[in-house]
C-alpha cells in the first residue's frame, strides 16, 4: 500500500519539472507499479494533462510523446510498417491489453528496467529521447545515464532506412521475458540488442561484419552480453538463449 | 481532494485522497462488480473502461479519473446481457470472481473488433486470468454468440 | 451397464447463479458484508524464531488503531485449522498467535483499525525483537533433525497417525500386499525412479477472506469464503474457547477454492478481534498473503520401484513418499495416503504385490494443505511416468501396455482398501481417447525443422468419490405453497456448480422443472450437517442425501395428499406434480397439499436425509497431449490436450466438462510454468502473480473433453465424482511427450524451458 500526500495534474512541463526537483515527489506514468514502490510519495506529478500522448509521423521521423501508451504503439500502423512489425512483436505479450492501455512509453523507457521489451526494441532503432532540461540524447546514452530529476518528454525515431526483427523468450506467455533480443541493420549499421539478461538491454555492434553468418554473430554476441541468474533463468541458460535467438533473428533479418 | 467524473454515464463529484486507488473508489461508490485479485497488475479482475478503453482500476489513482468517463459492469448490463448467456450455457462462469473483468474486456474487444477470430479473442483477453474454467468454455461461449449474430 | 432415461439429470442446465455472476452482482464476502474494523496480520520475516519482545506502544498511537494483539493475549489451547471430520487426523499444533514463529509469514500480531491505512501504518510501527533460530528448510533432513519445528509439550494429535513432534514427524505409515521383494527379484525389468513435485498454489481468484460480527443474540456470526462451514464452526469454537451454540458460520458465493478453502486459513483472526472488541471485523488476504501464508499443495518426493516382465506385464509396484507438511500439520497425514492409494490401484489388472510407505515431516516453510487431487496428483505423476518409461524401454506402445495392466470393471482392488471396481470404463476411456486424439498418427515423433519437434504423451488417473466411512452429506427438501421446492444444503458451491446439480437431482426426483427448485447453502444455523465440499464428495455423498430426502418427502406429500383425498397413504401415488388416488384416478395438486400442510397439520412438508458411504468409487480418466517442443529454447507449446473421463453418469455434462478443462489447465500450469522456490532464509520467491505464473489463455492449447459413462450403483443416478481427478493427467502426459521429443525424462515439476533446453544440450 502506497501513501501519496498530494496529486497534481501538471499544467505545464515547467510546473512538473519544478515539482519534481523536491525529494519525495515523483512523476507518475502508467501508474502500474506505482503502489509497489517502497516509501511514501510526497506529490504525485501527473503528466496526463499535457497532450504528451500523441504519436506524430513525418517524412523523416516519428515523434512519440512520453504519455503515449504501449497499446497505441502496438497499433500504430506507420511505426509497425517502418519496423516490420517489430514494435508489435515486442509489445504484444506484455501482460494484457488493459496493462498496455496504461503503460506509457515514457515510464517504460525512463525506468530502464532490466526486463524491458520496450527498451530492447527501441535501442535497435535510430532513436533519441528528448529530456525537458537535458535536451535530445541518443537512447543508448540515455539508457546508461543515472536517474535524475529531469523529465522525459518524447522519443524520436528517425526513419533511417533499414530493417529489424524482434524476438524474446518467455516461460509463460505474458510473463516478463527470460531474454529479449532485437537485431537491426539501420543506416548500414548492423547490431544486436540483448535485454532481460536480466540486467537492462545493451547494444552490441557487429563490428566485424559477422551478421550474415548467423552462428558466428550469435557466438560473438553471446561473448559480449554478460548474463546473470534470477528466478526466471540461470546465466548459462540465458547465454544459451542469446546464441539461439540471435542466430534465428540473424537468419530472419537476412531473409528480409 | 475533489474530483469530477462520469461514472456509468452519470456525472458525479466526489472526495478522494491523493492515494485513493480507482478500484477502491469505485467499490465505495457501489460498483461491487470491480474485484481485486492481485496487487501487481497481473490478473485483470479489476478491468473497467476509461473513456471507452479497458484499464486496470487497481493500478490507477482515482485522481487521474478526474475529468474522464469510467464505466463498470454496473453501467453496461444490457451490452453484457447480449452475450454472457452463451458463456453460462457452457457452464464457464464457474466461481465468477473473474467474470466482471473478463466481461468488461470482452465488451472492449467486441467494440473494437466485432468479428474476431479465436486467436484474436485469446490475444485480447490474455490479461484476464481465470483459474476455474480452463478458458476454453469462455471461448466457446463467445464463439457461439458471434455465430448467433451471423444468424 | 444400467442405462436409464432421465428428464433433468444428464442435461446441461446453466448454473443457478450464472447470470448473477456474469453480470457482476454483489455476491461475495466483501460485497455482502458491511464496512468493519480492518484486520491486518504482522508476519514474521524469519523461518524459525522466538518473539523475545514485542512493543506495540507507538503503533497503538496511530489514529484509527483500535487494538493490537500479541501472543500474550490469545487462548492457550492448541488447535488445527484443517477442515476435517472430528477427530481430525491433523495435529493440534497451532495457537492463534504463538511466541514461536515457524515460517517466514507466520503470524506475529493482529492489528485492528478503523481503516486499512491506519492498520498498515501501525504494522510498520510494531517493534519486534526476535531470537532467530536455525531453520529446517530441506525436508530431506527434517526427520530426527535436532532442530524441532514443534518442540512444545502441548502438541496433540487428535488421532493416532504415526507422528511425533519430537522427530519432526507429522505422520508415518505403511501398507502392503504380497511378496514385494520376491516379485521384484523375479522381474525381467525393474525401474527405480524418484519424482519431485512442489508446493503449488491453488491461486483461486478470490483470496482468503472472512467477516465476523456479533449477531442480534450476541453470537459470533462469521461470513467466510469457505468450503467447510461446519468444520469452521468447530475450529473456531476450540480456538476461541466458546460453545458452538454461540457461533454461526455461513458462506456467500465463493471465488474459487480448489481445496485452499478447506482450511480455515484466516478465520480465527477477525473472529478473535470481534470477540475482543465486540465490533464487526474483516480480514481479506492480499495476494501475497494468499501465496505465502495460505494452504498450498504438499511438496512430495515419490520413489517408485516398478517390476515387470519383458512382455510389459506390470507385476509389482513399491512406492515410498516423503511429504513436506511445512510448519503445521494440516492435511499432512491424509494427503500423503492418496499418493499411493490412488495410483497403485490403476494397475490392479496385473499386480501381484505392492507396498506403499510414507513419512510426513515438518519443516520451517509455509504449511501445506488440501489442493484438488490431494496427494493423488503427486503419486500419479510418479507411477504414470514410470509406466511410460517402461513402455518406451520395452518398445511397447504405452497405450497397449496399459490395456494389458489396467484395472477393469468387477476387479477387486487390494491397494484400494479391497474395494471392487463396480463401475469402471477406464478401458473404454483409453480406446475413446486414442480415437479422438488420433494416437496412432501423433505418437511418432515428428521433426518440424528449425529445432522443433512434435510428440505425444499419455496418462491415466483415478481419484475417489468421498472419504469412505467418514464423510457425511445431508439435504433438506421443502415443499412451498405453489408446488415449488427449496433445497437446503451444507455443502459449499465454490463455483463448481454443486448447487445446480443437486437441484437437478431434486427436479428429477420430484418430477418438477429445474426452475422450480431453489437452493440455499451453506449456513450452520440453517443447513443440515454436511462435512463440506471436498474429497470429491458433494455429487456422490450429498447427492445421495438429496435423493433420499426426496424419497422421504414424497412419502410425506403422499400422506398429506391421502388425508385430503380421504384415504390411506398407501392408496395414493405422486406423479407429474400431483398426488393421485390409484383406484379412482382422483388427483390433488401440490399447491393444495402445500396449503394443507400449513393448516391443522402434523406431517411436515419437508424432509431431511443424511448419507455416508462405506465405499469411495473411483472415477477414471485418460489424458493425451500433443506438444511442439523447441529443442533450442526448450519451449514446450501445448497443441492439443484431449481427455476422456468416466465419472459414472455426469449429472450436468457441461459442468463436468468445464471441471475437466479447468483441472487440465491447472495441471498444465504445474507441469510447465508454476514454480515455488525459496531464498536461503526460507522466504518464497513466487509471492505474487507477477512471479507465480498461472497459465493464461495463450498457454493451454486446444482442449477436447469427452465422457465414457459407467453406472455406479451406490451413487445418485449412477454418478461418481469429477472435481479432483481432472488435475492428475497433465504432468505425466506432458513429461512423457517431452521425453519422446528429447529423450530426457523429467522427474521434477515444473519442467521449465530451461530444464528442457539445458538437459537436451547436455545430452548432445
Amino acid at each position: 500500500m502506497i501513501t501519496i500526500q498530494k496529486y497534481v495534474r501538471a499544467q505545464s512541463l515547467e510546473e512538473a519539472w519544478q515539482l519534481n526537483q523536491r525529494g519525495r515527489n515523483r512523476i507518475v506514468g502508467g501508474m502500474l507499479w506505482l503502489r509497489l514502490s517502497r516509501g511514501g510519495v510526497g506529490t504525485a506529478i501527473d503528466l496526463s494533462g499535457l497532450g504528451l500522448d500523441k504519436i506524430e509521423e513525418t517524412e523523416t521521423e516519428f515523434s512519440i510523446g512520453a504519455m503515449a501508451t504501449l497499446r497505441q504503439l502496438e497499433q500504430h500502423e506507420g511505426l509497425n510498417a517502418y519496423t516490420g512489425g517489430a514494435v508489435k512483436n515486442a509489445l504484444k505479450d506484455i501482460v494484457g491489453v488493459q496493462f498496455r492501455n496504461m503503460a506509457t512509453i515514457g515510464g517504460s523507457i525512463w525506468g530502464r528496467f532490466g526486463f524491458s521489451d520496450v527498451l530492447t526494441v527501441f535501442l535497435a532503432m535510430d532513436c533519441c529521447v528528448e529530456l525537458y532540461k537535458g535536451g535530445i540524447v541518443p537512447l543508448e546514452q540515455f539508457a546508461n545515464m543515472k536517474k535524475d530529476n529531469d523529465i522525459l518528454v518524447r522519443l524520436i525515431v528517425k526513419k533511417t532506412p533499414g530493417k529489424m526483427v524482434y524476438t524474446a523468450m518467455r516461460n509463460q506467455r505474458t510473463d516478463f521475458p527470460v531474454l529479449t533480443c532485437a537485431l537491426s541493420s539501420i543506416g548500414g549499421q548492423p547490431k544486436a540488442v540483448i535485454g532481460a539478461r536480466p540486467a537492462k538491454a545493451m547494444v552490441i555492434r557487429d563490428e566485424n561484419g559477422l551478421m550474415p553468418d548467423g552462428k558466428a554473430f550469435a557466438a560473438y554476441v553471446a561473448q559480449n552480453a554478460p548474463t546473470d541468474s534470477n528466478i526466471r533463468g540461470s546465466a548459462a541458460y540465458r547465454t544459451h538463449l542469446v546464441r539461439v535467438l540471435v542466430e534465428r533473428a540473424a537468419k530472419e533479418l537476412g531473409g528480409m | 481532494m475533489d474530483i469530477k467524473l462520469k461514472l456509468n454515464g452519470k456525472a458525479i463529484s466526489a472526495q478522494c485522497d491523493a492515494d485513493t486507488i480507482l478500484l477502491d473508489f469505485l467499490r465505495e461508490h457501489g460498483c461491487y462488480s470491480v474485484k481485486r485479485g492481485c496487487d501487481t497488475s497481473n490478473c485483470g479482475l479489476c478491468t473497467v473502461l476509461m473513456d471507452g478503453k479497458p484499464i486496470l482500476s487497481c493500478s490507477m489513482l482515482a485522481a487521474r479519473a478526474d475529468g474522464h468517463s469510467i464505466q463498470t459492469l454496473e453501467g453496461l448490463q444490457e451490452e453484457a446481457a447480449d452475450f454472457v448467456g452463451f458463456i453460462a450455457d457452457q457452464g464457464a462462469d464457474q466461481c465468477g470472481f473473474c467474470n466482471p473483468g473478463f466481461v468488461m474486456n470482452t465488451i472492449a474487444l467486441l467494440r473494437e473488433n466485432p468479428d474476431p477470430t479465436d486467436d484474436e479473442i485469446r490475444a485480447f483477453l490474455a490479461g484476464n486470468l481465470c483459474r476455474c474454467s480452463g478458458y476454453d468454455g469462455q471461448l466457446r461461449g463467445i464463439r457461439n454468440y458471434l455465430n448467433s449474430r451471423k444468424g | 451397464m444400467e442405462q436409464r432415461e432421465y428428464k433433468v439429470v444428464g442435461k446441461s442446465f446453466r448454473k443457478k447463479d450464472s447470470m448473477q455472476l456474469l453480470l457482476g452482482k454483489p455476491v461475495y464476502m466483501d460485497d455482502v458484508t458491511p464496512d468493519a474494523l480492518v484486520v491486518k496480520i504482522l508476519r514474521s520475516p524469519h523461518a524459525n524464531a522466538i518473539v523475545q519482545e514485542i512493543n506495540t506502544k507507538a503503533a497503538r498511537l496511530v489514529p484509527g488503531v483500535v487494538d493490537i494483539y500479541t501472543w500474550e493475549d490469545v487462548p492457550k489451547t492448541r488447535f488445527a485449522i484443517a477442515g476435517q471430520t472430528y477427530p481430525e487426523p491433523s495435529p493440534y499444533d497451532r495457537l492463534i498467535l504463538d511466541r514461536h514463529v515457524r515460517f517466514a509469514g507466520d503470524a506475529v500480531a493482529i492489528i485492528a483499525a478503523e481503516t486499512e491505512k491506519a492498520a498498515v501504518k501501525a504494522m510498520k510501527l510494531i517493534k519486534v525483537k526476535y531470537e532467530v533460530l536455525e531453520a529446517v528448510l530441506d525436508y530431506h533432513t527434517a526427520l530426527d533433525n535436532p532442530i524441532l519445528v514443534h518442540p512444545e509439550e502441548d502438541w496433540e494429535p487428535p488421532c493416532e497417525v504415526g507422528g511425533t513432534n519430537k522427530r519432526n514427524l507429522v505422520a508415518s505409515g505403511m501398507d502392503a500386499d504380497g511378496d514385494v521383494e520376491g516379485v521384484l527379484a523375479d522381474c525381467d525389468i525393474v525401474l527405480d525412479r524418484t519424482f519431485h513435485t512442489k508446493a503449488f498454489n491453488q491461486a483461486m481468484m478470490e483470496p482468503f477472506g472472512c467477516f465476523t460480527q456479533l449477531d442480534r443474540y450476541g453470537r459470533l456470526h462469521v461470513v467466510s469464503s469457505t468450503q467447510i462451514v461446519f468444520h469452521t464452526r468447530r475450529i473456531l469454537s476450540r480456538a476461541l474457547g466458546i460453545p458452538k451454540s454461540r457461533i454461526r458460520v455461513e458462506k456467500p458465493r465463493i471465488g474459487g477454492g480448489f481445496g485452499a478453502k478447506q482450511t480455515a486459513v484466516c478465520d480465527v483472526y477477525p473472529a478473535f478481534v470481534t470477540m475482543k472488541t465486540g465490533r464487526p471485523a474483516k480480514l481479506i488476504y492480499t495476494r501475497e498473503e494468499s501465496q505465502i501464508a495460505g494452504s498450498p499443495r504438499h511438496e512430495m518426493e515419490v520413489r517408485v520401484r516398478l517390476g515387470a516382465d519383458k512382455n510389459g506385464k506390470i507385476r509389482v509396484l513399491d512406492l515410498y513418499t516423503l511429504s513436506n507438511s511445512g510448519a503445521y500439520g494440516e492435511h499432512g497425514p491424509t494427503t500423503v495416503g492418496l499418493s499411493g492409494h490412488k495410483s497403485i490401484p490403476l494397475y490392479t489388472g496385473s499386480l501381484e504385490a505392492y507396498r506403499f510407505g510414507y513419512d510426513v515431516v515438518y519443516t520451517n516453510l509455509q504449511a501445506a494443505g488440501a489442493y484438488r487431487g490431494y496427494g493423488a496428483t503427486q503419486g500419479i505423476f510418479a507411477v504414470e511416468s514410470v509406466v511410460n518409461e517402461l513402455a518406451e524401454a520395452l518398445g511397447i506402445d504405452p497405450t497397449l501396455i496399459r490395456d494389458m495392466n489396467m484395472v477393469k470393471e468387477g476387479m477387486v482392488m487390494p491397494a484400494y482398501y479391497g474395494e471392487t471396481a463396480n463401475a469402471c470404463a477406464l478401458d473404454r476411456c483409453m480406446a475413446h481417447c486414442k480415437r479422438i486424439f488420433g494416437w496412432d498418427e501423433k505418437y511418432p515423433v515428428r521433426d518440424m525443422g528449425d529445432g522443433k519437434v512434435r510428440a505425444a504423451g499419455v496418462a491415466m488417473a483415478m481419484q475417489g468419490s468421498c472419504i469412505s466411512n467418514v464423510d457425511v452429506g445431508s439435504a433438506t427438501v421443502k415443499l412451498s405453497e405453489d408446488g415449488t421446492y427449496n433445497l437446503l444444503i451444507g455443502a459449499a458451491d465454490m463455483g463448481t456448480g454443486c448447487d445446480t446439480i443437486l437441484a437437478q437431482m431434486v427436479a428429477e426426483m420430484m418430477d418438477c422443472s429445474f426452475d422450480d427448485v431453489a437452493v440455499f447453502g451453506a449456513d450452520t444455523d440453517a443447513s443440515p450437517y454436511d462435512s463440506g465440499s471436498y474429497a470429491s464428495s458433494t455429487t456422490y455423498i450429498t447427492g445421495k442425501a438429496v435423493e433420499k430426502a426426496c424419497t422421504e418427502l414424497k412419502t410425506k406429500i403422499c400422506a398429506i395428499g391421502a388425508e385430503l383425498l380421504g384415504c390411506e397413504p398407501e392408496a395414493v401415488v405422486m406423479e407429474s406434480g400431483r398426488v393421485r388416488k390409484i383406484d379412482t384416478d382422483q388427483t390433488i395438486s401440490l399447491t393444495d397439499i402445500a396449503y394443507k400442510a400449513q393448516v391443522n397439520n402434523s406431517i411436515p412438508a419437508e424432509a431431511t436425509a443424511t448419507h455416508s458411504s462405506p465405499v469411495s468409487p473411483p472415477p477414471y480418466m485418460v489424458g493425451m497431449v500433443e506438444i511442439e517442443l523447441d529443442k533450442l529454447t526448450g519451449l514446450v507449446t501445448i497443441l492439443d490436450y484431449m481427455a476422456v473421463v468416466d465419472c459414472g453418469i455426469p449429472i450436468n455434462p457441461a459442468l463436468a466438462r468445464i471441471q475437466t478443462e479447468g483441472g487440465i489447465v491447472q495441471g498444465i500450469g504445474h507441469t510447465l510454468m508454476e514454480n515455488v522456490t525459496y531464498d536461503s532464509h526460507g522466504r518464497p520467491a513466487e509471492s505474487s502473480f507477477m512471479q507465480y505464473k498461472v497459465p493464461t489463455r495463450l498457454d493451454m492449447g486446444r482442449l477436447k473433453v469427452e465422457f465414457e459413462h459407467s453406472y455406479e450403483p451406490t451413487g445418485p443416478f449412477g454418478a461418481k465424482s469429477i472435481g479432483e481427478i481432472v488435475i492428475n493427467t497433465p504432468a505425466p502426459a506432458i513429461a512423457h511427450a517431452i521425453a519422446r521429443a528429447t529423450g530426457v525424462w523429467h522427474r521434477e515439476l515444473p519442467i521449465t524451458p530451461e530444464k528442457v533446453a539445458m538437459s537436451a544440450a547436455e545430452q548432445k
